[in-house]
């Protein structure tokens, strides 16, 4: 009966513990995105108040009105978009065909291209960019969109060619066999077959391309150079010269900059941690 | 689209066994193609920059001048402190991520609290890694600025008298820089070792329970032996991403105070796009690319040895 008791207040204090332990975590986690939130709800002035709030007395949208109605910030998020979702198209098409080659042929140098394409995600940005420099340059693209969709594809092509190969890998041959016995073409196989039944491999290939084109800084950085190119990362640096620190504004512009990524997250939860860990979980 | 018109053919000309052979190759030749221009011959070009002088925007024509760029990046101090940075940033980051994501998985993957609070927990949990890494910048600036929150904290609770100057202090940059890049990476590590650890059998620790094992013998004999794969894969990955980190420099301290923070990427972008010495950065950037091969090689035989 006493061993009994003691057992059951074991597991109380370990399960408070652990809940502790739980909260901190959380805290250390979330509580700078919350400050974030809670910095671009302040005017400018009370960013530094003493003793700091979390709700302030100057509490308003504001920041958020500057950010949305000043037109080379708009800017910013319009490139930001358009760019980020022509990389997710051209990603999704070239990355489908090159997973499907993957895997349903055996062909020579199918090793050394695997490897060329793995090796292809350990190569440093800062690597490639003098020599891209040198090229988007000669092609005439310095300064434009396709600069940026082009050398994006860089880092978003090899994932999407694995992550597409290691799906398509888990459909059965027999689907598009099918096809090919009735008589029609491996294309047709792929786009009508294999495509529709992969959409949830698609969609987190998709999101999470868009999140890494999104995100991305240091050749958006290099290859453009008017503010009218720039895209929301850079456009959070310029802000920072610009306007003497602006913290309320800067932060109304991060919270913005994120909400695409955040809702991708929110709405495709299971896809992006399943396209997260497939680099390192062997499924 | 010149590969579907080729795989309709050839499909067409009755499984002809040369045309047969050609049909992957036609579903990958965009693959192929956007790679060459965009990784393979970029990375030629880098390399032979690095050989030449006066490469780029010059006024004189280049000239071939063999190993000497990469003898006088490695004899520069800055470069020698910027590897060391580097490193510091690196390992400790790997270090800290590991620690971090396997604890908050394991505390993810108790079963003393319900779904749906483990679930709200995860999500928090993954924040960061939602944020880009310049965002993360200027938040933390904002965190960490003297009149800023973290200092209002440490001194309500008495750990320190007076404010700090975090990011522009010569001995604070690095580890409070260190410190962000540990808060903006840990989810990538948390999510796969969770998804690791919800893939150990539960067996496993019911036989462990039954012989008498403790839980710290669970860990040590059970769950960390299971991880072990993902660790190494996750630690590599982290290695070679995180030596490549630059915007999260570049936009808390730009690399100061006098160099405090200068890291291998930061370097290389300055001597390329401040001070114009293309065939020096292409040196140094032939360097990191070297480095980072190596870490890479390493972790194909490492999966190879997993796949088996």
């Amino acid at each position: 009966m006493n061993n009994m008791m003691t057992k059951s207040t074991k597991t109380g204090i370990t399960k408070a513990l652990v809940f502790v332990a739980l909260l901190l975590g959380a805290l250390f986690a979330g509580f700078p995105v919350l400050w974030m939130l809670s910095s671009s709800l302040k005017s400018n002035t009370e960013i530094f108040a003493y003793p700091p709030r979390l709700i302030s007395e100057s509490f308003s949208l504001d920041a958020y009105r500057a950010v949305l109605t000043n037109p080379e910030q708009l800017r910013f998020f319009f490139n930001s978009y358009l760019i980020s979702t022509m990389v997710t198209i051209f990603t999704l098409i070239v990355g489908i065909l090159g997973g499907y080659s993957f895997s349903r042929y055996k062909f020579k140098f199918k090793s050394h291209l695997n490897v060329i394409i793995i090796g292809v995600q350990a190569v440093p940005p800062i690597t490639l960019m003098i020599p891209y420099f040198g090229l988007i340059v000669a092609l005439k693209l310095y300064n434009t969109y396709w600069a940026l969709i082009l050398t994006y594809m860089v880092f978003t092509l090899p994932y999407a060619i694995i992550m597409m190969t290691g799906y398509f890998n888990t459909l059965p041959r027999d689907l598009d066999e099918a096809v090919l016995i009735d008589g029609g073409t491996s294309f047709v196989a792929l786009w009508r077959v294999l495509v529709p039944i992969s959409l949830p491999g698609i969609v987190s290939v998709g999101v999470y391309t868009f999140m890494l084109a999104w995100n991305e800084f240091l050749f958006a950085l290099t290859l453009t150079r008017t503010n009218d190119m720039r895209t929301v990362p850079v456009g959070i640096q310029l802000l920072m010269g610009q306007h003497s620190y602006e913290w309320n504004q800067m932060m109304a512009m991060s919270v913005l900059g994120s909400l695409p990524v955040l809702i991708l997250f929110l709405i495709f939860q299971r896809y992006f941690i399943a396209g997260m860990s497939a680099g390192s979980v062997k499924g | 689209m010149a590969n579907i018109s080729l795989s309709t053919e050839t499909k067409t000309r009755n499984w002809h066994k040369t045309g047969k052979q050609l049909v992957p190759f036609a579903y990958l030749s965009p693959t192929i193609i956007l790679l060459t221009v965009l990784s393979l011959i970029p990375i030629a070009i880098v390399f032979y920059y690095s050989l030449m002088d006066n490469v780029i925007i010059t006024r004189e024509p280049p000239a071939f001048v063999g190993i000497s760029n990469y003898v006088e990046i490695i004899t520069d101090s800055v470069f020698r402190q910027a590897l060391g940075h580097t490193l510091y940033l690196t390992i400790i980051s790997v270090i800290a991520h590991l620690i971090l994501g396997l604890s908050f998985a394991m505390l993810l993957n108790t079963e003393m609290i319900s779904p749906g609070m483990r679930a709200l927990f995860r999500v928090v949990y993954i924040l960061p890694w939602v944020f880009t890494a310049s965002i993360i910048a200027v938040l933390w600036r904002l965190m960490l600025n003297p009149n800023g929150i973290i200092n209002y904290m440490l001194i309500s609770v008495g750990l320190v008298s007076e404010q700090i100057e975090w990011l522009s202090s010569r001995q604070l940059a690095l580890p409070a820089v260190t410190l962000i890049n540990i808060w903006a990476g840990y989810p990538f590590y948390m999510v796969s070792l969770l998804a690791g650890l919800q893939g150990i059998p539960k067996d496993l620790y019911d036989a462990g329970t039954i012989d008498g094992a403790s839980r710290t013998q669970l860990f040590r004999y059970i769950t960390l032996p299971q991880l072990k794969p993902i660790i190494i894969s996750l630690a590599m990955l982290d290695f070679i991403w995180t030596t490549h980190q630059f915007t999260l420099i570049w936009m808390t301290t730009g690399g100061g105070p006098i160099r405090a923070t200068e890291v291998l990427s930061t370097f290389t972008y300055k001597l390329a796009f401040s001070s114009y010495q293309f065939s020096l950065a292409s040196a140094n950037a032939f360097i990191i690319l070297a480095l980072s091969i190596g870490v890479a090689l390493f972790y194909v035989r490492n999966q190879r040895a997993t796949d088996e």
